[in-house]
C-alpha cells in the first residue's frame, strides 16, 4: 500500500478491496468463478477420466504391482515361514522339527483348501520340481495323521465321530443352535464358537479344529455335527495331550479326553521330519528349504532379477548360467529393431508425405486412401501376405529365379529372421509415420521454397536448409509413435520373426498366456515401460518435446 | 420385469417337464474350443444332437482354447466366470487343476458307463490324467513329409532319426517352437534308449545333449507356433518335413490332396478333453453336467471320429469308429509301432527350466 492511497480521503474503501456487485471482494469472487469453471470442466471430463482410471490405469498398475508381490508363500505356509525365519541356510543343516511341524500343519490345511498346488506352481518358477513336490505331498500327507488317528480310534470309536468332537470343542450355546439348525430352513449356519478356555487347555487342537470348522462351514457349507474332523486335528490332540495337563477339565466329553490323556503316553509316534521324508524325500533337500525361505517375504525382487537374467541366491543376486540368459539379449534386440523400423519408416514415409502435401487435392486424396488402405485390412492378413511374398517358395523369390538373378538352389532367406520382421513391421507402421509428417508438411507454405530458390538456392539447398527443418517436428512425432508402437508389438514378430526376429513382447506374451508366470511378465513389462519413459525423457532433453507436432 | 417373468416361466416349465426330482438347469451354455475342423467335429457330434434333444438350450462356441488357462485365471480373479465348459489339452488341464481353476469331479457320477458295461473309470482308464480332466480324444504330434521332395534313389523317410539326417534328406524341417517333444526326439536320435529319455532329460548334461543334437539341424529348421503353420509350409513346399497334429496332416493329405505322407514313427500321444471351471452357479453347473454326460458317452465319442482323425478316449468307442477312418487314427496298430505318451508330470516340473534354456539356445 503506497502512501498516496493511505492518504486518501477517510471513509473511502481501500482500492485493494474492490468489491463485486454482491459485496464480496472482487478477487475472491473471481477466484470462485474460476474454480466453478474448473469444476465444471472437470465434471465434463469426469466420465472419461473415471473410465480411463478404472479400465486402464488401475488394471495396469495392478498388473505391474504383481512384479513384486509374493504373498502366496507366507499366506499358504504361515507357520512354516514364521519358524523358518530364524533358520540359517548357510550352516548346511536342515531346519529343526518345529519347522517340519509347521509345514505339516500348513500343508494339510492348504491341501484341504486346494491351495498347495498353486503354491507349487509358483515355487516351480524358482526351483524345478516344486510343482510335483507339492502336488504329491498333498496326496500323501494323510499318512502322518493316520498314525495317531488310528490309535485314537482304537481307544474310543467316538474319536472318529463328528458330534463328540463338536461337543468337546464347541461352545455349549453354539452347539445347541448348531444341532437345531436345518438346511431346509434356509437360514445361515451358526458360526462356530470355541468353548471357553479350550485354546489354553488344548491350543493346537483348538487352532486346527477352528480351521477345520471354518473350512467345513464356509467353503463346504456342511454341518459340524455331521462332519468328522481332519486327521490333522487328531495329530494336534496327540501333541497337546503329551504336553498339557487335562486332569482339571470338567467340560463335555471329559471322560473321553482323560482316557485318551492316560493312553497317549503309550502311543506309537513319528517325528514330523520322518513323516515328511516318507511323504517325499525332497523335504530333506537343503535346496527346497532354501527356496522356501528365500521367497517367504511378502514382496520379492526375484521377478525383476529374473527379468534381467539374474537369480536370487543365499549370497545375494547372481547372474544366471549363460545358457539360460535371454532377456538382456531380447531387450537389446527389441531396441535395435525398433530403431531400424523407425528409421526405415522415415526413409519411406518422408517422400510419400511430401507427395501427399504437394499434389493437387484430387490425386492427394487418392494417395491418402492408398496410405490408409492397410489400416482397413486385418493385421493378420497383412502379415500373412508378407509370408507369401517373402518365403523361399514365395512371390519375390520366384520372380528373381525366373529373371535368372538368383539360382533356384539358393533362394534368398527373407523371412523367419530379422529382415522379415523389419519389412513387415515397417509396412504395418508406415501410416503412423506418414500421417503426422503429412499434417506438418501441409502447414509449411510452398512460398518459402520458391522464395529460397528465387534467392539463388539450388533445389537441394532449398530443401535441406528451408523445407526440412520445418518438417522436423513431424519426423519427431512420427518417430515417437512408430518407435513406441513397435517396441510393444508381438503378433507380427511371432509370425514372421522366426528365432532371431522376435521381441521382448513375445516373451511377455508367452509368460502371460502359456507359462502363467505373471509376476515375471509384469517385471518385464515394467522394465519395458521404464525404458520407454526413459527414452521419452531423453528425447525431451535432446530435441525437446515442444518440437513435436501432430499437425 | 419381463425377463424375470420369462425366467420364472421357463424355470417352472423345466421343473414341470423334468419331474419333481430334477434340478434347475440354465438354458444356455458357453463352450470353449479350438475353432477350425476340430471344433466343427465337436459341434456335429456333440452339441447339435444335444440341442436337437433340448430345443430350448442355446449353445455358444468360443474359440479361445489357446489362451484358456490365462483367461480362466483372469476370470477367476475377477470373480466372473463366463465359460461353462472348456476344451483343453491335458497339460493345461493339470495346471488348471493345480491352480484350483478347474473343478474336480467323480467319474462314476458325472460320466456315463461304457456301452460294453464297463464303468466310466475303467472305460477311460489311465487317460484320466488329472482329477479335473474329462478326456475326449487321443491325438498325436507326428511328422509329415512331401513325397515329391524325397531325393531320387532314396527311401522315403520312415524313422524319426531321418529328421536329423540332413545329408540323406536335405531340405527344411518344421519343428514346434518349444522344447516339448523336440528334446525327446533329439535324445532318441542321439543314442538314448526310449526308456531312459526322461532320466537323461532331468539332468543338465542331458538337456545340453539334446540341444547339441538339435544344433546339428538348427540352420534347416523353421519353427512353428500355430498348429496351422506346418500344413501351410508343407503345402507351399517351404519345408520337406514337419511336425504337427495328426488331424492337421490328415486334412492336408485327404481333403486337400497334397503330395504329403505321414511318418508315424515316434509320434507323441496327447489328450484333448473338457474341464468344468470352478465356481459356476448351480443351474449352469447342472446344465453342463447334463451335457457332459451326454457328450462323452460311447456313441458320441465314436461319432466324433467320423469327422476328424482323432481316436476316441473311451476304450468302448474304438470298435464303433468307421472302417475308412481307422487307418488314419494315431492309435491304429499299423501306425502305433513306436509311440510316446506326453510325460505330464515331467513337463509340469521341468517346463520352466528347460524352456528358459531352449529359448536362450533358440535366440542365439
Amino acid at each position: 500500500m503506497t502512501d498516496a492511497t493511505a492518504g486518501a480521503a477517510p471513509g473511502q474503501k481501500k482500492p485493494g478491496k474492490v468489491l463485486a456487485a454482491d459485496g464480496r471482494p472482487l478477487k475472491e469472487s473471481l477466484n470462485r468463478a474460476l474454480r466453478l469453471q474448473k469444476m465444471r470442466a472437470l465434471m465434463l471430463i469426469a466420465p472419461l477420466l473415471l473410465f480411463v482410471l478404472l479400465t486402464f490405469i488401475a488394471p495396469i498398475a495392478d498388473m505391474l504391482f504383481r512384479s513384486i508381490q509374493n504373498g502366496i508363500v507366507s499366506e499358504t505356509l504361515p507357520r512354516t515361514t514364521e519358524r523358518l525365519a530364524d533358520w540359517d541356510a548357510k550352516t548346511g543343516e536342515l531346519p529343526d522339527e518345529a519347522v517340519y511341524e509347521g509345514l505339516y500343519y500348513d500343508l494339510f490345511i492348504a491341501a484341504e483348501r486346494k491351495l498347495h498346488t498353486r503354491l507349487g506352481s509358483r515355487l516351480n518358477y524358482e526351483m524345478t520340481g516344486m510343482s510335483s513336490l507339492f502336488r504329491q505331498s498333498g496326496r500323501a500327507l494323510d499318512d502322518i495323521g493316520d498314525v495317531y488317528f488310528d490309535q485314537f480310534d482304537d481307544l474310543d470309536k467316538n474319536w472318529d465321530e463328528a458330534e463328540p468332537w463338536a461337543e468337546l470343542m464347541g461352545d455349549p450355546a453354539w452347539l445347541t443352535k448348531m444341532q437345531a439348525w436345518k438346511k431346509a430352513d434356509g437360514k445361515k449356519m451358526p458360526k462356530f464358537v470355541l468353548a471357553d478356555g479350550m485354546d489354553e487347555l488344548l491350543p493346537r487342537t483348538a487352532e486346527t479344529y477352528a480351521a477345520f470348522a471354518e473350512y467345513t462351514q464356509v467353503d463346504e457349507g456342511k454341518s459340524l455335527v455331521k462332519e468328522e474332523p481332519w486327521v490333522l486335528v487328531h495329530t494336534a490332540l496327540y501333541q497337546d495331550l503329551m504336553e498339557k495337563d487335562v486332569t482339571g477339565y470338567t467340560g463335555p466329553q471329559a471322560e473321553m479326553l482323560k482316557a485318551a490323556d492316560a493312553a497317549v503316553g503309550g502311543f506309537e509316534s513319528i517325528t514330523f521330519k520322518e513323516g515328511m521324508q516318507e511323504v517325499d524325500e525332497d523335504w530333506l533337500d537343503h535346496g527346497t528349504w532354501q527356496t522356501i525361505q528365500m521367497y517367504s517375504p511378502e514382496f520379492t525382487n526375484g521377478y525383476f532379477l529374473n527379468a534381467v537374467d539374474m537369480q536370487k541366491t543365499p549370497d545375494g543376486p547372481e547372474f544366471r548360467n549363460e545358457n539360460q540368459q535371454i532377456y538382456g539379449l531380447l531387450f537389446k534386440r527389441t531396441m535395435f529393431m525398433s530403431l531400424m523400423i523407425t528409421g526405415s519408416c522415415i526413409l519411406l514415409g518422408y517422400p510419400v508425405a511430401w507427395l501427399l502435401a504437394n499434389l493437387p487435392m484430387r490425386q492427394a486424396n487418392l494417395l491418402m486412401i492408398l496410405v490408409l488402405l492397410p489400416f482397413w485390412t486385418s493385421l493378420l492378413v497383412r502379415t500373412s501376405a508378407w509370408k507369401v511374398m517373402l518365403q523361399q517358395q514365395g512371390v519375390i523369390n520366384d520372380v528373381l529365379v525366373w529373371l535368372g538373378l538368383v539360382n533356384d538352389a539358393d533362394r534368398l532367406v527373407m523371412i523367419n529372421n530379422q529382415f522379415g520382421t523389419i519389412v513387415a513391421m515397417t509396412h504395418i507402421l508406415l501410416p503412423f509415420m506418414i500421417l503426422p509428417l503429412y499434417s506438418v508438411m501441409q502447414t509449411i507454405p510452398p512460398t518459402y521454397l520458391r522464395a529460397a530458390k528465387s534467392l539463388g538456392a539450388t533445389n537441394w539447398t532449398a530443401f535441406w536448409r528451408v523445407y526440412f527443418p520445418q518438417s522436423v517436428p513431424g519426423i519427431g512425432a512420427g518417430s515417437i509413435l512408430v518407435f513406441i508402437l513397435s517396441i510393444g508389438y508381438y503378433i507380427t514378430p511371432e509370425i514372421v520373426g522366426g528365432t532371431t526376429g522376435t521381441f521382448i513382447s513375445n516373451r511377455i506374451a508367452y509368460h502371460i498366456s502359456s507359462s502363467l508366470n505373471w509376476g515375471l511378465a509384469a517385471a518385464l513389462g515394467t522394465i519395458l515401460l521404464a525404458v520407454v519413459l526413459g527414452l521419452y525423457y531423453a528425447y525431451d532433453k535432446i530435441v525437446g518435446i515442444d518440437n513435436v507436432k501432430l499437425g | 420385469m419381463i425377463f424375470k417373468k420369462t425366467l420364472m416361466a421357463t424355470t417352472a416349465l423345466t421343473v414341470a417337464a423334468s419331474g419333481a426330482f430334477a434340478q434347475d438347469m440354465a438354458d444356455s451354455m458357453t463352450i470353449v474350443s479350438w475353432g477350425g475342423a476340430y471344433q466343427s467335429s465337436q459341434q456335429k457330434a456333440y452339441s447339435e444332437p444335444y440341442v436337437a434333444m433340448h430345443p430350448d438350450v442355446s449353445v455358444t462356441w468360443d474359440e479361445s482354447s489357446n489362451e484358456a488357462v490365462a483367461k480362466l485365471r483372469a476370470m477367476n480373479e475377477a470373480g466372473n466366470i463366463t465359460w461353462d465348459l472348456v476344451d483343453v489339452v491335458a497339460a493345461d488341464a493339470i495346471r488348471l487343476c493345480d491352480e484350483g481353476l478347474a473343478m474336480e469331479y467323480d467319474p462314476e457320477e458325472l460320466l456315463a458307463p461304457g456301452d460294453d458295461g464297463s464303468s466310466a473309470e475303467d472305460d477311460f482308464g489311465d487317460l484320466i490324467v488329472s482329477d479335473c480332466y474329462i478326456p475326449q480324444i487321443v491325438y498325436s504330434t507326428t511328422f509329415g513329409y512331401r513325397t515329391d521332395m524325397v531325393p531320387e534313389g532314396v527311401e522315403p523317410p520312415s524313422q524319426i532319426c531321418d529328421v536329423f539326417d540332413v545329408e540323406k534328406y536335405p531340405g527344411k524341417r518344421a519343428l514346434e517352437k518349444r522344447p516339448i517333444n523336440n528334446m525327446e526326439w533329439a535324445l532318441l536320435c542321439d543314442g538314448v534308449a526310449k526308456d531312459d529319455v526322461y532320466d537323461v532329460l532331468e539332468t543338465a548334461e542331458g538337456q545340453d545333449q539334446a540341444l547339441a543334437k538339435l544344433d546339428t539341424i538348427k540352420d534347416d529348421v523353421i519353427w512353428w507356433s500355430a498348429g496351422a503353420d506346418t500344413p501351410q509350409l508343407l503345402a507351399d513346399g517351404e519345408v520337406f518335413m514337419g511336425s504337427t497334429y495328426n488331424g492337421r496332416l490328415y486334412s492336408v493329405i485327404v481333403e486337400q490332396e497334397q503330395p504329403v505322407a505321414m511318418m508315424w514313427d515316434a509320434q507323441v500321444f496327447d489328450l484333448d478333453g473338457w474341464i468344468i471351471p470352478t465356481g459356476l452357479p448351480e443351474d449352469r453347473l447342472a446344465r453342463v453336467k447334463d451335457f457332459v454326460k451326454f457328450a462323452t458317452d460311447t456313441t458320441r465319442l465314436a461319432d466324433q471320429a467320423k469327422y476328424i482323425s482323432y481316436g476316441p478316449a473311451r476304450a468302448s468307442s474304438a470298435p464303433l469308429v468307421p472302417e475308412d477312418m481307422k487307418q488314419h487314427m494315431p492309435t491304429d496298430p499299423a501306425n502305433a509301432g513306436n509311440t510316446f505318451l506326453y510325460n505330464y508330470s515331467f513337463w509340469a516340473d521341468y517346463r520352466d527350466d528347460i524352456d528358459a534354456k531352449f529359448q536362450s539356445w533358440l535366440a542365439k
